[in-house]
């Protein structure tokens, strides 16, 4: 610690300055954020065959999804990008209150989020529109509908499975800006967080007029 | 010290761009759920997806700074797009092309099926490829 006065305690001694540290962490996100995209690349090339295969059956079953909960998830998860986006934007200028307001309403939009998808996913659960062999609902015309469900079930449960993550990884940033660990000098891990939870963003922003916009 | 905190502050955006952004956002859902009720035939999937492109880059740019940060993270994440359209474009050749090249004659497993008997596909497919190999 008798360096104290020329390093500042966020940084690591591996790193020459604290620019370095923060452009280091930023690369390394956004390499993290290709392999992200890349993931649901695959799943999106997926949805491509099947729907090029079966493009009657694909309008058909998509009329099953319900496009107002659809719309309202969508605006919800723009909303909670631009509270994540402020909060970062709070830390930069040190109103650490305001940063962990943002932070906290980033997560209530979270939870409206899932909340809006667990009664999407209980109605279809009740009515038998599911993947495979569970599908068991027979008012949708075209063949094998099941192949949209899962791959509905497949592209928006592993969407969930991500904002559960980013839920997570908030509510640790939001620890952390509590316990007064980040300034407007650091807050790396808060604007690391940002750039997943636009993500998540970004893929709900393709997933949704793919799924619920057909036609 | 003194010199890096300026820097930052540099980096801060003013409040209107974020509202700015997040407004235009849901105006631009708004016009995509709109399009989606009016029947273009082909060019409904079409929009929608430029919409959405249109949507992904104003959260790309703003929201994760990739206009104002170094270029490097705006490389890494246009290679990421530039792989994933090979795999989708050239994937796509194959999917809708198939059959025109050979004629199918398999049958698939059960009527309607994406997935063919495998006996007869395989004898077919061979006897073509020969007679077109140079």
């Amino acid at each position: 610690m008798s360096e104290s006065h020329t390093h500042p305690a966020h940084l690591a001694h591996h790193f020459s300055d604290v620019e370095q540290q923060r452009e280091s962490a930023k690369f390394g996100m956004w390499v993290f954020l290709l392999t992200e995209v890349l993931l649901f690349g695959g799943l999106f090339m997926a949805y491509a065959i099947y729907r090029a295969w079966n493009p009657d059956m694909f309008y058909n079953a998509h009329k099953a999804l319900n496009i107002y909960m659809g719309t309202a998830n969508t605006f919800v998860l723009i909303a909670s990008s631009v509270t994540m986006a402020l909060s970062i934007r709070s830390m930069q200028l040190d109103k650490r209150k305001q940063t962990i307001g943002f932070l906290i309403a980033t997560l209530a939009l979270a939870c409206i989020f899932l909340v809006i998808k667990y009664f999407e996913y209980s109605h279809k659960f009740h009515v038998g529109q599911l993947p495979g062999k569970y599908y068991s609902y027979t008012g949708i015309k075209g063949t094998n509908p099941h192949i949209f469900f899962g791959i509905y079930f497949g592209m928006t449960g592993l969407h969930g499975l991500h904002v559960l993550a980013g839920m997570s990884a908030i509510v640790w940033v939001l620890i952390k800006t509590v316990k007064k660990k980040f300034s407007a000098e650091y807050y790396t891990p808060v604007e690391m967080v940002g750039l997943y939870w636009h993500l998540v963003d970004l893929i709900w922003i393709f997933l949704f007029p793919l799924l619920y916009l057909i036609g | 010290m003194k010199a890096k905190a300026s820097d930052h502050s540099a980096h801060i955006l003013p409040l209107r761009i974020y509202l700015g952004v997040g407004f235009a956002l849901f105006i631009l859902t708004g016009i995509t759920v709109m399009i989606s009720f009016v029947d273009l035939g082909g060019w409904n999937v079409t929009v929608a997806l430029a919409v959405a492109s249109i949507k992904a880059a104003l959260v790309v740019l703003f929201f994760m700074h990739l206009l104002y940060d170094n270029k490097i993270y705006l490389t890494i994440f246009l290679t990421a797009i530039g792989f994933l359209a090979i795999l989708i474009i050239f994937t796509m050749f194959d999917t809708m092309e198939r059959g025109r090249l050979y004629p199918e004659k398999a049958k698939p497993i059960k009527p309607g099926a994406a997935i063919y008997e495998r006996e007869d596909s395989l004898s077919s497919r061979s006897v073509d490829t020969t007679k077109t190999d140079h």
